[in-house]
């Protein structure tokens, strides 16, 4: 941006805030410095800077006084534009500091740079705290993170390629609901308008560009959604209803004792050790890691998927 | 990432400096230029630029009249730019979305964490809205109390012992630290610091920590030791390490989504995964739990090594 259009963006926003009524653009043209001298030339100029200004958050308004575009009046209201008053207690501007640093380098990093220059202007000071405390970080590797946001900022649906491990891939189109990061990876939740059905997609499994497929504010959320609860509900184990007894070698199968619901010695060198779990098969395939350190006593069908397990090993 | 200076970033400087200046009455060119992040002599031209605003009509007038006499900048007319812009959706998101992150980490549910996010939700009005559509859970996972431990031997300068369990090895390993920071990164807490039996700087999950006992001794971190880039990922492949290869099935695809690999490539329904790891151990259990799901192909008799653990494991069925 030249420091012409700066400065006349500048000059403009400062005359529509100033004004109590709305201003035509004739008399715009009239109050502010830089416009060109044809009508034509300035009505393209002045659209430009109308966007321009919405792109910055700036409230512009616009009252149709009557049918005719001509007579349209343009104002920006004060309280629409002003960030109402805000102070901080220094313990406040501690945390507020702190949380300033999780998006550091990640995805809405520039949003919070933008944010404290506006707190910064109504007088707070987001301390730098040194104090022995937490640094919590968030990363937003995936490349569909930017997209996603702006599509459940708006409220648009999305379309977008989705493959899952082992399976192959397919176009998916989505009306998000929201973006959920578990386990330190981002998940987004909605109503998949293909399948018809609510369904949650890992971020790191889009392929290729993520394109929106609708207007802004498009997309209704449900009343009473938390996309946290629909992410969790996916994700999530069944409870574990079953209970497995094992011999577990001595000094060995800490990830298995640390979950245990009882350990007691058994035979020499080894200890029974009985742990719930839910799925036989994924059970079995974790207990097969533990190689010659475990073996399972009961259920019988544990003990079979084990020993089958093994065998695929040496298949 | 923070995207290069544009007009439009000078613009929505140029809005926020008034208001700075208003809400101190009077502050330094020095400290100003400081909070903006630019150099006196861009500050100096963005006051003159401010100054300069001339409006024609119905009477020519300057609505905004400054000066920064002697270093110090003072605003004597602001006319309508007296106060900041509100916040634009992406930035109340930002800051609200990290500040319920850290009230999921902190103890006790801090008192300042609420009282900011409430402050933070009423300036920010309509534009708070969206931000519970985004949130990071962190998972919990450690003993009560834990947390709370780590930052007394942070705040008191001290010396831990920790039982720690490593499942790649499944061993329960003891050693003394001393702690540098409590981290949250990808979704779990971290304590770092200078590992005394490693000899250098490693990451603790808190929720593997089996023990932990605060020492007499003073921490002693050794100036060499280098606080991890937590930006950069967590898993840093170093020249030490072995390179593995794995064929994989579609049964055991996970695999490459799960652990970080150097080299993923398809090979008709298979695919062919390259990584690094400074210990085979954990390779070799992967191996057994993958069973016919997956293969060795490198290191060379790292295949042999895990055909033996599983009929050494398939002999004690047999019994």
């Amino acid at each position: 941006m030249s420091r012409r259009k700066t400065e006349r963006l500048l000059s403009l926003v400062v005359c529509l805030l100033s004004t109590r009524r709305s201003l035509t653009a004739a008399q715009i043209r009239e109050a502010v410095p830089g416009y060109p001298e044809s009508f034509d030339a300035f009505k393209r100029m002045f659209e430009r800077d109308k966007e321009e200004l919405r792109e910055l958050g700036i409230p512009l308004e616009t009252d149709l006084a009557g049918p005719g575009d001509e007579e349209a009046g343009y104002r920006i209201q004060r309280e629409a534009y002003e960030l109402p008053e805000i102070t901080l207690e220094p313990d406040e501007a501690a945390v507020l500091g702190l949380a300033a640093r999780v998006w550091h380098r990640a995805e809405l990093s520039g949003a919070v740079a933008g944010a404290l220059l506006k707190l910064r202007a109504a007088g707070i000071d987001a301390e730098d705290t040194t104090q022995p405390g937490i640094e919590p970080r968030v990363q937003t590797g995936e490349a569909a993170f930017g997209p996603l946001w702006e599509a459940v900022r708006d409220a648009r649906p999305v379309t977008f390629s989705y493959r899952a491990p082992g399976r192959s891939g397919s176009r998916r189109t989505l009306e998000p609901w929201g973006v959920v990061n578990r386990h330190g990876r981002w998940y987004v939740a909605g109503f998949d308008t293909g399948r018809d059905d609510v369904r949650v997609f890992r971020l790191s499994r889009i392929e290729g560009a993520v394109t929106f497929s609708g207007p802004p504010g498009s997309v209704t959320v449900p009343d009473g959604t938390d996309v946290r609860e629909v992410v969790r509900g996916w994700d999530s184990s069944p409870p574990r209803h079953r209970t497995a007894t094992l011999k577990v070698r001595a000094g060995a199968g800490y990830g298995l004792r640390r979950g245990a619901i009882a350990e007691s010695p058994d035979c020499a060198g080894w200890d029974a050790v009985q742990v719930s779990f839910s799925d036989v098969g994924w059970f079995a395939d974790y207990l097969a890691s533990f190689g010659a350190d475990v073996i399972v006593t009961d259920p019988p069908d544990l003990r079979e998927a084990v020993i089958r397990q093994l065998k695929g090993v040496l298949a | 990432m923070t995207a290069a200076p544009t007009g439009s970033q000078r613009l929505a400087r140029l809005l926020a400096l008034v208001p700075y200046v208003v809400s101190r009455n009077v502050v330094s060119l020095a400290e100003t230029a400081a909070a903006f992040g630019v150099t006196e002599r861009e500050l100096v031209d963005d006051l003159n630029m401010l100054w300069c605003v001339e409006l024609r009509s119905p009477d020519p007038y300057c609505p905004i009249d400054l000066s920064y006499e002697g270093g110090e900048i003072m605003v004597t007319e602001a006319e309508s730019i007296a106060r900041p812009l509100r916040l634009a959706v992406d930035e109340a998101s930002a800051l609200l979305i990290a500040l319920r992150m850290l009230a999921e980490v902190s103890p006790a549910g801090s008192s300042a964490l609420s009282r900011t996010i409430a402050k933070l939700e009423a300036a920010a009005g309509e534009a708070a809205a969206i931000s519970a559509q985004v949130q990071v859970q962190v998972d919990k996972g450690h003993a009560d109390g834990m947390l709370g431990r780590m930052q007394e031997a942070l705040g008191s300068g001290r010396r831990i012992h920790l039982r720690y369990y490593v499942p790649g090895r499944d061993e329960a390993t003891e050693r003394d630290v001393d702690p540098m920071r409590l981290l949250v990164v990808e979704g779990r807490t971290y304590v770092e610091g200078w590992c005394r039996s490693a000899e250098g700087v490693r990451l603790f999950r808190l929720d593997r920590v089996l023990g932990m006992e605060i020492l007499q001794a003073a921490a002693q971190v050794p100036p060499e030791a280098e606080p991890v880039d937590v930006d950069q990922g967590l898993f840093r492949p170093s020249d030490e390490d072995v390179s593995v290869v794995l064929e994989l099935r579609p049964g055991g695809h996970w695999v490459a989504e799960y652990y970080p690999c150097e080299r993923v490539e398809r090979h008709g329904d298979d695919l062919q995964v390259t990584l690094r790891t400074p210990d085979l151990r954990w390779v070799r259990r992967l191996m057994l739990r993958l069973g016919e799901d997956g293969r060795a192909i490198a290191p060379a008799g790292l295949a042999a090594q895990v055909r033996e653990e599983a009929a050494a494991a398939l002999a004690l069925y047999a019994t």
